[in-house]
């Protein structure tokens, strides 16, 4: 295994060039999205990046770091944006309250939903969560009264936001993308913590080896809900951010189409790298965007690259990236 | 309530289970022997559907759609087998899952282009338009036969397997495949038969689905995650496993939508979820063949 984890930082003692670089993996995250506006053709584009980045990464931490191929991470991204609109348009909560209580309510859909399926494993978990997200697709098409149904959520705009005293026009499309960027950087902050900490090794020795694991003494089932809920946490702020941006929430964002895209994502960037999410999700909506400007048959091309990466590079375009410069360097 | 009206109700959450059936049965059969689980299966089943629809539009019969579009659509998996899943066989697990996903983009957008977006009639065949008298009420033709070609292909397929040599070669490829290639076997050659078959049930489950739903693109997601229910209810590479969950969903659904039809579509998950906290293997499944 040649990512940035844990576990090989205490094998490798001494880190250099490089690898030393990548131990600020963080910062060095931050300072790449602190300029994506400006890298990318529009700042819609960017924002987009931005959001799908945090559900994605939230979604890596399950699938690259754990090995749980889950196909039902739409459930927390669609859990977060839904909790977020309907806590400031229904009942009124300030944004910031709202986005908070939207994650934790999230978790705890997560926690329902694994306790679930983390029973099951193999290749029954990733049909288990798809399934058991499907029904959280159903229960949100018949509670209308709440969700708006087909139509989606509507009724909520976030257009002003105080921050210590001062007042920043979220309809901007630059203040927005810093304000949600912080959210970004939060996430990251908190993922590259859980990865650094014990638990991380933990999840890493679970996918490794989970007999192994268990052999050693660790509880590979409640680390697998932990690890879920985790995940789910993380995207469901994925969630909240896009509830803020578009002031409305499709249906679609529920449905097993978009856990899939989550998958491709994870795919195209490389899973099991930490930057992994953001370059698989700004690949991901670039192709769409150029593909789309010349044929309303995106979705043909995009299926296909995917096939051609599962085929010829599973490791991403990141995690080959990062493969290919230290082999480089171990030539040397 | 009225207790026929229940009676009708149970029949046609049969006809509605044999769908489910021969649909989640490809499925399981292909993990059972190949250890792959399909995830265009959905999309193969929409697939078929259109299949059958233009072969019978083009020959002028229900039942030449009915009886090609299986096979045309079946020889069509193998080629799927051939090309690409063939490649990923030693590699992980979560592979072929992740390339039958990303090829029923490229299915359902290339029937996009091809019929359109929009859904299209599946007229039923002239000779079953229409109900039968079953003494305590009427029920449609059309699905009573759905029931009863289910149970032919049940019955050829449980013979095929218990009675042939063909049957026994499979049963023993699907336990221990080197073995079988030690005896001068061709594995490679039934797994690509055991894909086929597989795909062809699925097509078949579309044709006969064809005048009970809608025909359109989307039609196989729905599908998918109800074969996914079905095979994980009835345990993951089992026949018998598949045959019952298929008729306890049908069942289920169908007798739900009479009291609570707002719930019909939920009821399966419930389902799932208190099968799976009590017995996470399935109903018939074997312990620790999910790992």
């Amino acid at each position: 295994m040649t990512h940035p984890s844990s576990g090989e930082a205490l094998a490798k003692p001494a880190p250099s060039g490089l690898g030393r670089l990548l131990d600020h993996r963080v910062l060095l995250s931050i300072a790449v999205l602190a300029i994506l506006p400006w890298l990318l053709p529009s700042k819609a584009l960017a924002v987009n990046v931005l959001i799908y980045g945090v559900v994605v990464m939230g979604y890596n931490l399950l699938f690259g770091y754990t090995g749980l191929l889950s196909f039902g991470q739409a459930a927390f991204f669609g859990a977060g944006a839904y909790f977020t609109g309907i806590a400031i348009g229904r009942y009124g909560v300030p944004w910031f309250a709202a986005v908070a209580l939207a994650v934790g309510l999230s978790t705890c859909l997560a926690a329902l939903i694994g306790i679930v399926s983390t029973r099951t494993r193999g290749i029954y978990f990733s049909m288990v969560t798809l399934a058991l997200a499907q029904l959280v697709y159903y229960v949100a098409l018949q509670a209308s009264s709440f969700t708006g149904g087909e139509n989606g959520l509507r009724g909520f705009t976030v257009d002003r936001i105080s921050l210590f005293g001062l007042q920043v026009n979220f309809l901007d499309p630059i203040n927005k993308y810093y304000v949600l960027m912080a959210f970004a950087a939060l996430a990251m902050w908190f993922q590259s913590r859980i990865l650094n900490s014990p638990f991380g090794a933990v999840i890493e020795a679970i996918r490794e080896n989970e007999q192994r694991a268990r052999a050693c003494g660790y509880d590979v089932e409640r680390s697998k809900l932990v690890v879920f809920m985790l995940s789910g946490a993380i995207s469901s702020l994925g969630g909240c951010m896009l509830a803020l941006h578009l002031s409305i929430v499709p249906l679609d964002i529920l449905h097993y189409q978009t856990s899939g895209m989550i998958v491709m994502m994870v795919l195209l960037g490389g899973a099991r790298s930490f930057f992994g999410p953001f370059v698989g999700a700004a690949s991901f909506l670039i192709l769409e965007d150029v593909i789309s400007l010349w044929t309303p048959h995106w979705q043909i091309f995009v299926g296909a690259i995917f096939v051609l990466f599962v085929l010829f590079l599973p490791k991403g375009i990141w995690g080959t990236l990062l493969d290919a410069l230290r082999i480089g360097k171990a030539r040397r | 309530m009225d207790l026929s009206l229940i009676i009708m109700q149970l029949l046609s959450g049969i006809a509605l289970g044999a769908v489910l059936v021969i649909t989640a049965l490809g499925l399981t059969i292909v993990f059972g022997m190949l250890g792959v689980v399909n995830f265009a299966h959905g999309a193969l089943f929409m697939i078929g559907a259109y299949a059958g629809l233009y072969l019978a539009s083009l020959t002028g019969s229900f039942w030449w759609g009915l009886l090609l579009a299986p096979i045309l659509i079946g020889a069509f998996g193998m080629l799927i087998e051939f090309v690409l899943i063939r490649r990923l066989y030693g590699r992980s697990i979560d592979d072929p899952l992740l390339l039958t996903f990303g090829l029923s983009y490229v299915l359902v957008e290339g029937v996009r282009i091809v019929f359109g977006s929009d859904g299209i009639p599946f007229p039923t065949p002239p000779q079953l338009i229409g109900v039968l008298d079953l003494g305590i009420g009427f029920f449609p033709r059309y699905r009573l036969f759905v029931i009863a070609l289910v149970a032919v292909v049940l019955l050829a397929l449980w013979l095929a397997l218990e009675k042939t040599r063909v049957g026994l070669i499979v049963r023993a490829g699907a336990r221990d495949p080197t073995i079988m290639q030690v005896l001068g076997v061709d594995i490679g050659r039934v797994w690509l038969a055991i894909f086929g078959l597989g795909v062809g049930l699925a097509a078949l489950g579309g044709v006969l689905a064809g005048p009970m739903r809608s025909v359109n693109p989307e039609m196989g997601s729905l599908v998918l995650a109800e074969a996914f229910v079905v095979t994980v209810i009835g345990g993951l590479g089992s026949i018998v496993g598949a045959v019952v969950a298929g008729l306890m969903v049908g069942i289920s659904i169908s007798l739900v939508a009479l009291f609570a039809p707002e719930m019909a579509t939920i009821v399966m998950f419930a389902l799932m979820a208190v099968v799976l906290l009590i017995r996470p293997q399935g109903l018939f499944g074997v312990r620790g063949r999910t790992a």
